[in-house]
């Protein structure tokens, strides 16, 4: 089995469903955080069976973990520091996204317009829509 | 300062409050001949359209005001790249009021984010279309006496047919209506109205594709076209267009004061026998559509009703 080790610091994105690990790796931009990052599928997991794992080592947390919580609700933060877990839960989604993803549709204003930000606003029937639009989010 | 981006923008309040409006601007027209004296109207639309927009300078021409603004995109600075955001900056300098037509979806609502006098949404794509939906509210009231315990259909390309949309989202508000949408598969109501809408609303509605067996159901009949601006590939277009086609001899199997609405323009969804029949509705849509934006357009100015010494919208 392959052992990564443990961070003192940082935060691990725990129970990501199977094969989902590098779609997170990308919405996050893990990509170009200066900080270690681990990305780890299908790992055994008891809960699920197999699930991936993220691990980011640093003292600043990535922005936009929330929104981890709209796209997988299984997903667990777990917030360590000093080699000790300090925090472990569910995010919840916020409102609004601004700038997280960007409106697929090429009929949206957002396709064209320079400098418009791309919000999306979670709808009655929690679902994330574009507030140009109304397209549904789309992560994939 | 309001503007009028979506249709839901408006309480149901205000809403029947701009209808009053109209009705009595119907009958009392020389008493709102000047209340916008002084006023300018800009239209800007970057989409073709021939009734709107002249309906909305023929609606500020009757209120005394004025119009500028261009007919075409490519009229405009938006040739030469310049945002909609920039576009509605300068023309806040030369106009009191905004409508804007424009092909890509949520346009008007950018515009009002920074303009500093009403934006008026004329129409953005395939998304809403918020005066018309008034103009059929209006129709609606004036054919049935009530907006609400309605039976209503929609038919034909209720996918991009902007003006479903905001009707449906309008008269959801209503109690005890219900709707037949009767459409081709690939012209089905979007999932946003079906997801944030409908089911929210606990409204009761069927989705099927038959006009002949749901005539004698319905209390209103809402036509659209299948609009070839906004197919990508022509030859679903060609393939979808004839689909639904209403003629004189169907409406024997309608009531007899069921009305035929229509946005206009149409193509061969509703052949011409039918424009002599007394349901027919699309041209006193299109007179009512002057009416419903002199009433907005005074309303989203601030300006007072002469006849009732109040401003109809607060501010």
């Amino acid at each position: 089995m392959l052992k990564i080790e443990s961070i003192q610091n940082g935060v691990v994105i725990d129970h990501i469903t199977n094969g989902q690990g590098m779609n997170i790796y990308q919405l996050l931009h893990l990509e170009d955080q200066k900080q270690s990052v681990a990305l780890l599928q299908s790992v055994r997991s008891q809960k699920y069976g197999h699930k991936d794992l993220i691990k980011i080592e640093g003292e600043t947390l990535p922005e936009r973990l929330d929104i981890l919580g709209y796209l997988d609700d299984k997903i667990t933060l777990i917030v360590i520091r000093d080699g000790e877990v300090v925090k472990k839960y569910h995010p919840v989604p916020p409102e609004y996204l601004k700038n997280v993803i960007q409106c697929k549709n090429p009929r949206c204003i957002t396709s064209i317009e320079i400098g418009c930000d791309h919000i999306f606003k979670m709808s009655p029937s929690g679902i994330y829509r574009c507030i140009y639009c109304n397209q549904k989010i789309s992560v994939h | 300062m309001r503007h009028l981006i979506d249709p839901l923008d408006f309480t149901p309040e205000e809403t029947n409050n701009i209808l009053d409006f109209a009705d009595r601007i119907v009958t009392n027209r020389s008493a709102y001949a000047h209340i916008a004296d002084g006023k300018k109207l800009a239209t800007l639309f970057y989409e073709p359209s021939t009734r709107t927009r002249l309906s909305f300078e023929s609606a500020m021409l009757s209120l005394g005001g004025q119009t500028l603004g261009f007919a075409d995109a490519e009229q405009s600075s938006a040739t030469k790249g310049e945002t909609v955001v920039d576009t509605v900056r300068v023309i806040s300098c030369y106009a009191d009021i905004i409508a804007m037509r424009h092909p890509k979806e949520g346009a008007p609502l950018r515009a009002s984010m920074y303009s500093t006098v009403p934006v008026i949404n004329a129409g953005d794509g395939g998304h809403i279309h918020p005066s018309q939906t008034l103009i059929d509210l209006l129709t609606i009231r004036q054919r049935k006496g009530r907006l609400d315990h309605l039976t209503v259909g929609f038919c034909g390309d209720l996918k991009f047919g902007r003006t479903v949309h905001s009707l449906v989202n309008s008269l959801v508000r209503y109690p005890g209506n219900q709707f037949y949408f009767i459409s081709p598969e690939e012209l089905r109501v979007p999932d946003y109205l079906i997801d944030d809408t409908l089911k929210p609303s606990g409204i009761s509605y069927a989705e099927v594709t038959s006009l002949e067996k749901t005539l004698p159901k319905l209390d209103v009949l809402y036509m659209t076209r299948v609009q070839k601006e906004r197919f990508f590939n022509e030859e679903d277009y060609i393939r979808l267009k004839g689909t639904y086609i209403l003629t004189k001899k169907m409406l024997q199997a309608a009531s007899p004061d069921m009305p035929v609405l229509h946005p206009l323009p149409r193509v061969d969804e509703i052949t011409p026998d039918v424009d002599t029949d007394s349901r027919a509705a699309y041209f006193q849509q299109v007179q009512n559509g002057v009416y419903i934006r002199m009433a907005l357009i005074a309303s989203l100015l601030g300006l007072e009703d002469p006849l009732t010494g109040k401003k109809v919208l607060p501010c």
